[in-house]
């Protein structure tokens, strides 16, 4: 049998995704260019006996989705960038009392109200360094509609996976452009559970390290009595300000996601075998990025291109890895450069890093792509 | 009928010495014995329980039959 | 026969964080008679709370807690009871955190009249910070940022919840502390949104400051300045200035927010 293909906007398809990954709960707060995604769950969650709630402000939307994950629901939230923001303090309960959650952030220009229809890549340091605090952050950017919709399903596995808030953050390109997208099956692609506890209601400790890194976290409402606060906790999940434990506790919150980066970080490598050039990029600007390094290759330069996936935790790994062998990186981002400093950090000085950088609600080019290619001596 | 008193069990841990529970007992049957309630005439209790319902700390337990 | 409170009370959660003489545990108390008369499953009753003296009662609770961020309890319970309507949701804190940084949630949910009981324990100032003004402080009154006198005028905690649409509301104070357990179990029992303040007492930051010279006097205020509704049924209003009403102030049937939202589940389904 055929697969069913539709021709879906980004927001759409990342509705549609969520609702693959099992999402049964929404909450948000209408903010441009997001509001498809709370227009299509509004509309298809209630047929599944989901619940969709528009709340009366960002910081209730992402105040909703954490309450309604601890009662056991598959969660989701979809705003822009003053909407991110404000979830920000949220954000942070979320990673602290690790509650598995999805933070949909469609990126406009900014900073504050800034342009709220036209596409940007400024908040993905606000996705990691946004809350306040040491926490950890994933950060998916996909760059098509059909990856938004296989990216939001990743989030959601990962979110509990690792029990923590992931965040999916298309520029306003991907969010609005319409493509056609192919649905896969049901199974086709995996779903992962919430890892539940084993042990009875009067042994349960939500953050009990004896089973690992990732404590099962159980759900209000199934026999399970236990409490969650925001301060720093012990495993019984009652606050402490004992030193040794707020600091194991801190490390073991960040190090549930760097210990895993060869299970979170995903990418694509184009045409980097022989690349002495390589153009590194991530959302719509990928697409940019793919045409120039086309064309700078009909030129006859060896040009490649390196496509972030993962923003967070960011390829450290791989990107060191290509510092070693091209003679430069270009950089094109639709911001002053803020993925551009982290492939500074990961060249450590070894080659040049050439940033092209626009924030005026343009997308970036082929053809500054190519004249910065050129520019790679 | 003889009158039978309750037990005025009093969790000196959980005291915190507000006086609440001395100043509103109508029988004057509690005092303060340094920072925390005591017992000083059990005999005037009425069995009221507002020293129990009133105090904040759970530290009184008046237990009757 | 003394009242088993342990039966409620986690173990060895006590003694609690609160000052000599705060109100608290009083109205902890009256909570815990509250569920006991109703005999709520606590396995199934979540306790929901924000920041501040008073959002420190869920974590004595030996019930689903959840202490949340600062004014965010009404958003986070209406995430749980949306979830799982079949659970008791209750929400705990203080007037700051409800009405001040929480007061948008506080006044929406009372709007959706989602089926939740919000104790409020409104001492009238920020206790755990300091004592710094709330929107209930009384103009005029001292705080540690009104050293010259409050120049705002205060929130009635009880109007506002009417007017934003709660179908429950009730008032009642520290010292009457055999009319709290009554006012919070009407409360749970009723379908909706339900209020209840609690006229409540900060002896350590607000007393202190405002020439309270004990504990008591400040109960006592408590009990002089309060009037019984029916009572002030049959007084002048010169003889309610300066009072306030106790009792349950407001009480309507209207159609609450998880069965609305149970029947827009029925029509997409049918579609």
């Amino acid at each position: 049998m055929a697969k069913k293909v539709a021709f879906l906007q980004g927001n759409e398809a990342a509705a549609h995704g969520a609702i693959y990954a099992g999402c049964n709960f929404f909450a948000g707060y209408p903010i441009t260019p997001s509001t498809e995604v709370a227009e299509v769950c509004s509309l298809e969650l209630p047929k599944l006996g989901g619940k969709f709630i528009q709340m009366e402000d960002e910081i209730g939307a992402m105040a909703a989705i954490l309450g309604a994950s601890l009662a056991g629901s598959k969660v989701l939230t979809a705003t822009s960038g003053p909407g991110l923001s404000l979830k920000q303090e949220l954000i942070g309960y979320g990673c602290i009392a690790e509650i598995p959650c999805v933070i949909y952030n469609v990126m406009r220009g900014g900073p504050s109200t800034g342009m709220p229809t036209g596409p940007s890549q400024s908040d993905v340091m606000a996705a990691k360094w946004g809350t306040h605090g040491d926490h950890p952050a994933i950060l998916l950017v996909p760059a098509s509609v059909q990856e938004t919709y296989e990216e939001i399903i990743r989030a959601f596995n990962l979110s509990e996976k690792y029990r923590t808030p992931v965040m999916v953050m298309p520029d306003e390109i991907v969010a609005h452009m319409r493509e056609r997208i192919v649905f896969p099956e049901p199974g086709e692609i995996e779903v992962v559970p919430r890892k539940a506890p084993t042990v009875p209601p009067e042994q349960y400790k939500p953050y009990d390290t004896s089973f690992g890194d990732v404590p099962p976290l159980a759900s209000y409402g199934t026999g399970y009595k236990f409490h969650v606060t925001g301060l720093n906790k012990m495993q019984d999940g009652f606050p402490t300000t004992k030193a040794e434990i707020v600091q194991a506790e801190e490390e073991r919150q960040v190090r549930k996601v760097n210990a895993n980066v060869d299970d979170i970080v995903t990418f694509e490598e184009y045409l980097l075998d022989d690349a002495e050039v390589v153009v590194i990029a991530y959302g719509s600007t990928s697409r940019s990025a793919r045409y120039a390094v086309n064309a700078a290759r009909e030129q006859g330069i060896k040009a490649g291109m390196f496509r972030i996936k993962t923003f967070w935790p960011f390829p450290d790994k791989q990107i060191k890895a290509l510092a070693g062998k091209v003679k430069g990186f270009v950089t094109p981002e639709m911001n002053l450069g803020m993925c551009t400093g982290e492939v500074e950090r990961c060249a450590q000085g070894k080659v040049p890093v050439l940033g092209i950088f626009r924030v005026d609600g343009e997308p970036i080019n082929p053809d500054q792509i190519v004249a910065k290619i050129k520019e790679v001596k | 009928m003889e009158k039978t008193l309750p037990k005025i069990e009093i969790i000196e841990k959980y005291c915190k010495g507000c006086h609440i529970c001395v100043e509103f007992c109508p029988t004057k049957v509690l005092e303060m014995k340094g920072f925390v309630a005591s017992v000083k005439n059990l005999e005037a209790c009425i069995k009221c329980m507002q020293c129990e319902l009133r105090c904040p700390d759970f530290a009184i337990k008046v237990i009757t039959d | 026969m003394a009242f088993d409170y342990d039966k409620y009370i986690r173990p060895g959660k006590l003694p609690h964080i609160w000052c000599p003489g705060c109100g608290h545990g009083i109205v902890m108390k009256g909570l815990i008679r509250a569920i006991d008369s109703l005999q709520l499953d606590t396995k199934n009753t979540a306790i929901v709370s924000g920041i501040g003296c008073a959002s420190r009662l869920p974590g004595y609770m030996d019930c689903c807690t959840l202490h949340t961020a600062h004014g965010r309890a009404a958003a986070f319970a209406t995430g749980v009871k949306m979830a799982k309507p079949e659970m008791n949701v209750i929400l705990v804190g203080g007037d700051g955190d409800g009405t001040a940084i929480g007061g948008n949630h506080f006044i929406h949910a009372c709007r959706r009249n989602i089926d939740m009981t919000y104790i409020i324990l409104n001492n009238k100032i920020y206790g755990m910070t300091g004592g710094q003004f709330s929107p209930a402080t009384p103009t005029g009154a001292k705080a540690s940022t009104t050293p010259y006198g409050n120049p705002d005028p205060p929130f009635d905690i009880a109007k506002l919840a009417i007017g934003a649409g709660a179908t429950f509301v009730a008032r009642g104070t520290a010292y009457h502390a055999t009319q709290i357990d009554k006012l919070i179990a009407e409360a749970i029992q009723h379908k909706g949104f339900s209020v209840v303040e609690i006229l409540d007492d900060c002896p350590t930051t607000y007393g202190r400051r405002n020439k309270f010279k004990s504990v008591i006097e400040m109960m006592n205020h408590l009990k002089e300045t309060s009037v019984p509704v029916k009572a002030a049924e049959k007084m002048t209003a010169e003889q309610l200035q300066g009072k306030v009403l106790t009792g349950v102030l407001y009480k309507e049937e209207k159609p609450e927010y998880t069965t609305e939202y149970a029947k827009v589940i029925e029509r997409a389904q049918a579609k």
